[in-house]
């Protein structure tokens, strides 16, 4: 990689920015902070953390368990609102993701190059993420063993899935998503992978940090082609930011319920996406850089970029609502006015003004410096983030159906306790996921940031770096 | 530093690649073989039946017309298995004492109809009616196979839903004059491509593939 000289350090500006690394670390400094986290063993907290995560994880199973056994009738699904919690939480969860792809792949593209310390994390962040969304489709359609009848493939039927529908354009959006994540995410472990592999004391940690570092030997040929694909991978990925969540929005948009049927919803999907993944992302590591006293390389400037991110695309989002209710009005369609003033004023006002709260109101604190400088502050707007957009995904898909057309067919819609225990064991399943990962692998990338190190500057001189 | 591996592992790992592959698509082409095979199907299988009953004879070499006992061929979706005094129409004086008809006289004396393994059965959520087949020129041979050769009665037809698309794709493929539905001997290559279409056009049948024809 190209080594940025228009780095951190000694930017001229007229403020002076905090640094993307503290200063006084060198290569081994780095190497040995960061890996010490997964060898040194593990910590005390650990284990009523992954504990906790656990059983939510169990609560998962079993609820998907008796959700087989029962059918879909143990949710709050009924005749008007035949959406419910499976699609709100797999929007919110494929959302979360996307902040992950947004800062490994577009950043990377870009040379931003305090991304280097949080892509990992954010990487590992969104294969969790779209772990816990694939769950909901495939347990929403009620008899999840046929769920492979979404994949076109010769079978005795005779028949290929409908190619007209949203929901297999998803199969495909998903799935294409979920595997260049996981092959980005893990393409970017294995030079750190070599790293525990040559660190580790314990012969079997040995033997399968070995195995997954793919005999990594540090040889200048690795590098170079280590650096090809990941330019290469940052290139598929890049287009998947958008058009993942452009596909989730088309199950909506392709309706022609009101409150659904908008051409503004793909854009304002993707910025939605990339809110609720940076609010999680500051969710996540403002705790765990504080617990593994990892303010060196996860610094202010960090936490400022992303509390930026997220005011950017919190804004887009509020002008997504007011372009909603504005081509509600502007249309002259009583059905879609009717549903605004239903979503504003209707029995679920206190679902849509706690949203406005959340993802309008909350992130305009992040025009002041001092909340963007201050940990404990955004940490507490990115947790009205969280809330707000699930919130969000609950006012699209439960306002819009619960009074349609035909006043005859209204309904009103509550999740029930097995939809609520399905959603937190979602939770606890990616917190499982998300301990295991901490404890096994690098949390951050130690081979990129030791390029931030003013020692790789300063060999940038056009000639391509040595390693050995 | 010691090595961990041996040096035959770079060339274990990278056989495996193509190992996994292979593995899974051959597992995939197991699966869809197995799918389609009558192990599944149950084509050509023969079921243990109460009584030998043998269409080879009663059609074949008799001849007696399909609806003489399956007699709500023509006016409902089930063909009709025949009751025992059907049978004994004929067998109170042909075989009157052979041993295997023995089940058959003892239904008739008690009124005990005799229990038939179901030989084609599609499953609940699919809705078939031989009323319609029968009336738009779709011979019986044209599902149940030969079925004036079979000793024992078996499916001649897989039953799968791509066997029925075949057809309702394109239902010329199938049909013949309605005067031959009954026909087991009839020849499906006696009629030309032209005769086909018009038989099609005569009888008014559609290509029925929309959800619902079968599925209500």
């Amino acid at each position: 990689m190209s080594v940025i000289q228009d780095g951190g350090y000694d930017r001229p500006g007229i403020i002076e920015k905090p640094p993307v690394l503290a200063p006084g670390h060198t290569t081994g400094s780095v190497t040995d902070r960061i890996s010490e986290v997964v060898t040194r063993g593990t910590p005390k907290w650990f284990y009523p953390a992954f504990g906790f995560s656990f059983l939510l994880m169990m609560l998962l199973i079993f609820s998907i368990a008796k959700l087989v056994f029962q059918g879909t009738g143990i949710w709050g699904l009924n005749a008007p609102v035949g959406w419910g919690f499976a699609i709100i939480n797999f929007v919110w969860w494929i959302g979360i993701g996307h902040a992950g792809t947004l800062i490994s792949a577009i950043l990377l593209l870009l040379r931003q190059e305090w991304r280097t310390s949080i892509n990992r994390f954010a990487e590992a962040m969104t294969l969790f993420a779209v772990a816990c969304a694939g769950i909901f489709p495939l347990i929403h359609v009620g008899r999840p063993w046929l769920a492979y009848w979404l994949l076109p493939y010769p079978n005795t039927m005779g028949m290929w899935p409908q190619f007209r529908s949203p929901l297999v354009w998803d199969v495909f959006a998903v799935s294409t998503y979920a595997t260049v994540s996981v092959l980005f995410w893990y393409v970017g472990l294995i030079p750190d992978l070599a790293t525990l592999r040559d660190r580790s004391k314990n012969k079997i940690a040995k033997i399968i940090y070995g195995m997954t570092a793919l005999g990594w030997r540090n040889s200048a040929k690795h590098w170079h082609e280590h650096e090809v694909a990941s330019l290469l991978l940052a290139g598929i990925a890049t287009p998947l930011v958008l058009s993942v969540h452009s596909v989730v929005s088309f199950d909506f948009a392709v309706g022609i319920i009101p409150g659904w049927h908008a051409t503004i919803f793909p854009p304002y999907f993707v910025a939605g996406a990339i809110f609720a993944g940076f609010a999680m992302v500051l969710t996540l590591t403002i705790p765990l850089r504080s617990i593994f006293n990892l303010g060196d390389f996860i610094t202010q400037r960090h936490l400022q970029n992303m509390g930026k991110v997220m005011l950017a695309t919190g804004l887009i989002v509020a002008y997504g609502y007011g372009v909603e209710i504005f081509m509600a009005w502007y249309s002259g369609n009583p059905f879609e006015w009717f549903m605004v003033k239903n979503r504003v004023t209707g029995p679920y006002k206190w679902h849509w003004m706690s949203l406005i709260l959340c993802n309008v109101l909350a992130p305009q604190a992040l025009w002041s410096r001092r909340v963007r400088t201050s940990a404990l502050g955004l940490w507490i707007v990115s947790m009205f983030v969280n809330v707000g957009m699930w919130m969000e995904r609950f006012i699209i898909v439960v306002t819009s159906l619960h009074r349609d057309f035909l006043p005859s067919s209204w309904g009103m819609y509550h999740g029930t306790i097995w939809d609520w225990a399905i959603y937190v064991g979602t939770m606890g399943l990616f917190l499982s996921l998300l301990f295991l990962f901490i404890r096994f692998v690098p949390m951050i990338s130690i081979f990129e940031v030791r390029t931030l190190l003013p020692e790789a500057k300063i060999k940038a001189t056009g000639h391509p770096k040595e390693h050995h | 530093m010691s090595q961990i591996f041996h040096p035959s592992t770079n060339t274990i790992s990278r056989v495996s690649i193509f190992a996994v592959v292979l593995t899974v698509g051959f597992a995939g082409w197991i699966a869809a073989a197995l799918d389609r095979s009558s192990i599944v199907t149950r084509k050509n299988v023969i079921l243990e039946q109460p009584v030998p009953f043998s269409h080879d004879h009663h059609v074949g070499e008799v001849g007696i017309d399909c609806r003489y006992c399956h007699t709500s061929v023509e006016t409902s979706s089930f063909a009709g298995i025949p009751p025992t005094s059907t049978c004994m129409n004929c067998h109170n004086e042909l075989f009157k004492d052979s041993p295997m008809l023995e089940p058959v006289r003892e239904s008739f004396r008690n009124g005990q109809p005799i229990e038939w393994t179901r030989v084609h059965d599609v499953p609940d959520y699919v809705y078939f009616n031989h009323s319609i087949h029968v009336a738009k020129g779709i011979g019986c041979t044209s599902c149940h196979g030969e079925i004036d050769e079979m000793p024992i009665t078996w499916k001649a037809e897989s039953l799968k839903m791509e066997w029925c698309l075949d057809c309702h794709r394109d239902p010329a493929s199938q049909v013949r004059p309605r005067s031959e539905v009954f026909n087991v001997d009839w020849d499906p290559s006696s009629l030309s491509n032209e005769q086909r279409a018009q038989l099609v056009d005569e009888y008014h049948i559609q290509s029925k593939t929309s959800c619902s024809t079968c599925h209500r």
